[in-house]
């Protein structure tokens, strides 16, 4: 069975693997990169759980191959928090109270912070309809939509 | 959050602490189970059963043993052959319970689509799943059933041999003849059937486990998605595995939810670590989506009759219910105490019932093995009298609200013993109804609501009030209802040297806030401030002992052994301040960490110097032991009796079937509240779940006993644009017994949802003489209920 | 969670691409893999070989040529809905591929592997047929067009052909034609239990043409003649879109239809006719 050589740019670090085709994009994030940010929740491109960016734009990393990826920035969770501390957005999450368990967390968070970048003073049924991909068992999702209202108010204030 | 943060010491009990556990959950770098990888690991698969119930004929492993980088390839038969007790155990008895061997892999018969056959273990999780394929099964399929009632009224062939009729029990509680002379005198009767689906827990991690044994030490070190890791430790030593309790470390790290399923001890976990004892060996295991809804124990599954006898003037006279309860193909912990012991105690609900008797008969079926899911049998019993009140205050033409609180134990009752064989701590209920009631306005809507049948457009009121038994539990009273295992909680609250706290609790988080709200309790009773506070959970070497985290038992139960350890700790440390500053002990006074004597402010010593004190021990009482360390077993007197009334109020198209919550308010009395910031997290997510169950969830099977919820897109996870936002309030009605006047409020709002939501759209439906839809109540099902395929 | 091993081939041009799926038996092209990954994972389809097409330059594009608007095969679900030229002439398309999905599965799923995949409850299948949308294809040999109501043969059955890629869209520009799309979406799977696209042309409140096309309901879109009949001539005041709708419930046999866990064929083809009318009317409301 073939296997491919590829590079990919995660959080702007560049890293070079060989995967096999059939190699999940999140299997090649956590298994061969370490970056356990990114979880598989349903493995059918339902949940969001592993959500990632690649080159910009929100994508579910367990429906993606790998070696389609070759070449491409791809952002995760741990790519977040500037210098260690965590950035706004994960600041309201912690602020309202928007995760529990935490497992769909990362992709919520790799949702929510894509939708903001173009929305602005969003309502909280744009909100609701953004993180649509993105299951949570936990929370009933009150306090994610407030968490991301809060991010969004927040980002309006300082412009 | 503004106003709490940076709380002293002192007030950071019931504050909106941040949560402590948040940041590496943000940054994407804690840990779960799938997270840890080992030097040499390997990776194990199960392959299960595609029948709902077949003779195994025959089993070859040859072609998947010889697939490059499989290493092994084990059946049922290597398991028994291995000499391993192999018995999965139930942790509750019953009079006549029926319990058949549970084996980790099967060897005679496969019970339900999902029972695990064979497991291979190879160098990469893809390899072992390929290799899953090659093994060749012969199977003889014999006829399945999986209703309840059907198990145990038509001619099938039995899941066990030993149950020839599939009863695994039959189990009554209450007074059927007091019942019979209520229903008798009474001048009315009112009765509902009600079937209650399966609910599959769908915790966003499927359950997982890496073991690794040392041959030389013959140590098994275990992460597992687990809520009981001591208990998982006493059950791989006693039940499945044989391995003394002394060389088996579980670690449960970060687990991404639970809500009941990831208590019970199944056979995968088992498989695993038993796999990496034979090849000696890391072996990692994580189920898949599919694996997890074919295996993760189920929730309820329930078909039952309600009958209410009742006066004209509304008083309810008795209660008589008769439920057959799926048990699915294997007795599984809590199998047998939660549609039997959790759900009929609950009968009586808020109010004053003076007769009650239940009958609940649990079947085998060829099905997913059925648990306690969130809410556990008190959600099916608090669901069963709110239906059976509105039908009846329906049959009486009085207003539910009304006859609801006709009924309810008044306030000056409690301590409540109620005909169901429970004592109810306290309770306000009626304070309770009134705070719900004082979100809506009930009398304006009433009115809305004959405003807009005229125009056909149809909203509906649903109120729903529950009282459930949490804080599992006194051992001595559950071991008399047949109970194997204790009730205790246990924790080690421990100074260091250097003045820092740490707590070891034996309960075990999965996502709901344990580090934050147990350091709140520490820092209050120690007055330490909270980043001095380390709360460690989730590993047996850590932490001696412990029971776990189900039943809404951690903060009441759990929490209040950290309270007591806490408390003697201060108590050891005022004898060394009185010791060292010369005074008595009753002279010293403790305020905020100070110790200082009574009327002289400046001879004072912070409670953190004085453990360096202790550790030192150069100058101790005489007497007195060095350290500054309690270790607590806490056992409860009572149960905790968390209570609160919710409201819905839904409009439904009559033309669409479509429902629209418009409003939810939730008023919970969990008793004191130690974070308010986590309390409404839970209730939010507990009405999130019980309004799936009411509108969206449900778990079924084919003709051929196969699951046709197989994935998260044929199973209904409620989503973000499904759920409205919820308006929360609590009343604060303290646990008498408790050490921190706390109840516990993890599975409140699950109990709430469901009849509230239920109770709403069957209020709109009046017009269209409709008492009752079952759940879930899908577009569709309004479509059809009020003729729309006519 | 995994599929089945097969080989990868990067195409770094359409030639490339039809030349490598000649050259491998059951090769199948791939963009975005958002219809074939997960029926791969789950087994439904196991091609030993695929041919990434996501990578070719120049097919992610939408330009206005003449009277038609051109789109890529690669444009994005969310590049459509968030095209201006689109909103404008041909809103239906629009509107369905802002229904896709999520916001993940819009931005990674392509138009041209859609279609072609032919998933029976796709949103923009039904803006195909109610647009009449011209797919262009390459093969081998030779390109060509299908005509939209050709495309449609089946669930996961289409007019392309083994070694065919589609190219690219053409959707007519048509300055007195309005156009919408109204979804009930299947809440489990995002998908459409219902999904209806409606395309009028006006001569001022007369409607000279209608085209109503539909996803979700059965194993193939279709189109709805019946409604387009009593649609046509008629002046749109008045109550002629309820009427018009109200042929659907005859016009379809609910035991053909579509029937799962949320809904059966019988409610289906009754939210079949509430969400036509929903569509012609929100059609005609962009008349302004």
């Amino acid at each position: 069975m073939s296997r491919h050589d590829i590079s990919l740019t995660v959080n702007g670090t560049e890293h070079e693997l060989t995967v096999e085709p059939r190699t999940l994009l999140v299997d090649a994030l956590r298994e061969d990169l370490g970056y356990t940010g990114a979880n598989v929740g349903c493995d059918t491109g339902r949940c969001g759980a592993c959500t990632v960016r690649v080159d910009g734009d929100a994508i579910k990393s367990c429906t993606t191959f790998a070696v389609q990826t070759d070449g491409a920035s791809v952002e995760t969770v741990e790519g977040l928090a500037d210098d260690g501390d965590l950035d706004s957005l994960q600041a309201q999450f912690q602020e309202n109270h928007g995760l529990q368990c935490g497992y769909c967390t990362p992709g919520m968070l790799m949702t929510a912070d894509t939708f903001l970048q173009d929305a602005e003073d969003p309502s909280r049924d744009e909100i609701r309809e953004a993180i649509e991909g993105n299951l949570c068992r936990c929370t009933g999702y009150h306090n994610i939509v407030d968490a991301i209202e809060d991010t969004a108010g927040l980002a309006g204030q300082s412009q | 959050m503004s106003d709490s943060e940076n709380p002293t010491a002192e007030d950071v009990f019931g504050s909106a602490v941040e949560r402590q556990e948040d940041v590496p959950l943000l940054k994407g770098e804690a840990q779960f189970t799938d997270d840890v990888s080992l030097p040499g690991m390997t990776h194990l698969a199960v392959r299960r059963s595609d029948h709902a119930h077949a003779r195994i004929v025959g089993i070859d492993t040859s072609s998947a043993e010889a697939m490059e980088d499989v290493v092994a390839v084990f059946t049922g038969q290597d398991v028994e052959d291995s000499g391993v007790p192999n018995a999965i155990p139930t942790a509750w008895d019953l009079p006549n319970l029926v319990q058949p061997q549970y084996k980790m892999l099967a060897t005679d018969k496969v019970r339900h689509e999902g029972d695990g056959v064979a497991a291979v273990v190879a160098e990469s999780p893809r390899v072992a799943r390929d290799a899953l394929e090659r093994i060749e099964i012969e199977y003889e399929q014999l006829d399945h059933v999986t209703e309840p009632s059907e198990a145990v009224d038509r001619d099938v062939p039995p899941v066990h041999a030993e149950a020839e009729d599939n009863v695994a029990f039959d189990f009554e509680l209450g007074d059927a003849e007091a019942v019979d002379d209520a229903f008798a005198e009474a001048d009315h009767t009112a009765s509902v059937d009600l079937r209650l689906p399966r609910i599959i827990p769908n915790a966003m991690e499927t359950r997982a486990a890496v073991a690794d044994y040392e041959s030389t030490t013959e140590e098994l070190r275990i992460w597992m998605t687990s809520q009981n890791p001591h208990l998982h430790r006493m059950l791989m030593s006693a039940a499945t595995l044989g391995i003394p309790e002394n060389r088996l470390q579980v670690i449960a790290p970060e687990v991404g939810g639970g809500f009941g399923s990831k208590i019970y001890h199944y056979p995968d976990e088992a498989v695993t670590a038993w796999s990496s004892m034979q090849l000696d060996r890391p072996v990692k295991w994580q189920a898949t989506r599919t694996e997890s809804y074919q295996t993760d124990c189920h929730g309820r599954d329930h078909e039952t009759t309600a009958e209410v006898a009742m006066d004209d003037d509304g008083t309810v006279r008795g209660l008589r219910v008769e439920t057959h309860a799926g048990i699915g193909a294997h007795l599984s912990q809590f199998g047998s105490a939660t549609p039997s012991y959790l759900y009929a105690t609950v009968l009586s609900g808020q109010y004053t019932i003076p007769a009650i008797h239940a009958r609940v008969v649990g079947a085998f079926t060829n099905t997913t093995p059925v648990d306690a899911y969130r809410g556990a049998g008190r959600a099916e019993g608090i669901y069963v009298i709110e239906r059976a009140m509105d039908v009846a205050a329906r049959e009486l033409d009085m207003d539910p609200v009304e006859f609801k609180k006709r009924n309810l134990v008044p306030a000056e009752e409690f301590p409540y013993e109620s005909a169901a064989a429970l004592v109810y701590d306290s309770g306000e209920y009626e304070r309770g109804m009134d705070t719900a009631l004082d979100h809506i306005d009930y009398e304006a809507l009433r009115e809305e609501q004959e405003e807009l049948r005229e125009e056909g457009r149809y909203i509906g009121i649903g109120v729903a009030n529950f009282v459930e038994s949490a804080g599992l539990s006194p051992s001595e009273a559950a071991g008399n209802l047949g109970s194997q295992a204790g009730g205790w909680e246990s924790s080690i609250v421990r100074f260091d040297s250097t003045g820092t706290v740490t707590v070891l609790a034996g309960t075990a988080d999965q996502g709901q806030g344990h580090r934050t709200t147990y350091a709140q309790i520490a820092a209050e009773e120690l007055g330490v401030p909270l980043e001095d506070i380390e709360v460690v959970e989730g590993d047996t070497d850590r932490i001696p002992q412990g029971m776990g985290t189900y039943g809404s038992r951690s903060a009441s139960v759990g929490g209040g052994s950290i309270a007591r350890g806490a408390r003697e700790v201060r108590e050891k440390a005022r004898r060394i301040a009185a010791h060292q500053l010369e005074a008595s002990v009753d002279d010293i006074e403790f305020d905020d960490g100070e110790f200082h004597v009574a009327g002289a402010p400046d001879r004072s010593m912070h409670i953190q110097g004085i453990a360096h004190e202790a550790y030192l021990g150069h100058d101790l009482p005489e007497g007195m032991d060095p350290g500054l360390e309690v270790t607590d077993f806490y056992d409860p007197e009572n149960f905790t009796f968390p209570f609160g009334t919710h409201v819905a109020v839904v409009e439904v198209d009559q033309d669409t079937g479509d429902i629209d919550i418009r409003k939810y308010v939730a008023v919970d009395d969990c008793g004191e509240i130690i974070n308010p910031l986590i309390v409404d997290g839970q209730v939010h997510g507990g009405i999130a779940q019980g309004i799936g169950a009411a509108l969206f969830e449900g778990a079924s099977y084919d003709e051929e006993g196969h699951l046709e919820t197989r994935r998260m897109d044929e199973y209904a996870v409620p989503h973000s644009t499904q759920l409205p936002d919820f308006e929360t309030d609590n009343t604060v009605t303290p646990s008498p017994h408790n050490p921190l006047g706390v109840k516990g409020v993890g599975e409140s709002a699950t109990i709430a949802a469901t009849p509230t939501i239920v109770a709403a759209v069957s209020d709109a439906l009046q017009p269209f003489d409709i008492d009752h839809l079952d759940i879930p109540i899908t577009p569709e099902t309004v479509w059809r209920a009020t003729g729309g395929n006519d | 969670m995994h599929t089945k091993e097969f080989d990868y081939y990067r195409a770094d041009s359409v030639d490339d691409a039809i030349e490598q799926l000649e050259a491998h038996d059951g090769a199948e092209l791939m963009a975005g893999a958002h219809g074939l990954l997960p029926r791969m994972k789950t087994g439904e389809e196991s091609p030993p070989a695929l041919v990434d097409i996501s990578h070719l330059d120049g097919l992610a594009t939408i330009d206005r040529d003449g009277d038609t608007l051109s789109i890529g095969a690669l444009a994005t679900h969310a590049d459509i809905a968030e095209s201006q030229q689109l909103k404008q002439h041909s809103s239906a398309l629009s509107d369905a591929a802002g229904e896709v999905g999520d916001l993940q599965v819009r931005n990674g799923g392509t138009i041209g592997g859609n279609i072609a995949h032919g998933d029976p409850r796709s949103d923009p299948l039904a803006a195909v047929l109610a647009l009449d949308v011209e797919l262009s294809v390459q093969g081998p040999d030779s390109q060509r067009t299908i005509d939209a109501d050709d495309v449609f043969h089946g669930a996961y059955e289409t007019a392309v052909r083994d070694h065919e890629f589609v190219t690219g869209l053409g959707v007519p520009v048509q300055d007195d034609a309005v156009s919408a799309y109204a979804k009930r979406r299947n809440p489990l799977s995002g998908y459409a239990m219902v999904g209806v696209a409606a395309r009028l042309r006006l001569d001022s409140d007369t409607v000279t043409d209608a085209r109503i096309g539909v996803t979700g309901v059965a194993d193939t879109p279709f189109r709805l003649p019946a409604v387009e009949d009593a649609l046509e001539g008629e002046s749109v005041d008045g109550d002629i879109v309820e009427e018009a709708a109200g042929r659907v419930e005859k016009a379809v046999d609910p035991s053909e239809l579509r029937g799962d866990s949320q809904s059966s064929g019988e409610y289906r083809a009754h939210l079949l006719s509430v969400y036509t009318e929903k569509a012609v009317t929100a059609a005609l409301n962009r008349a302004g």
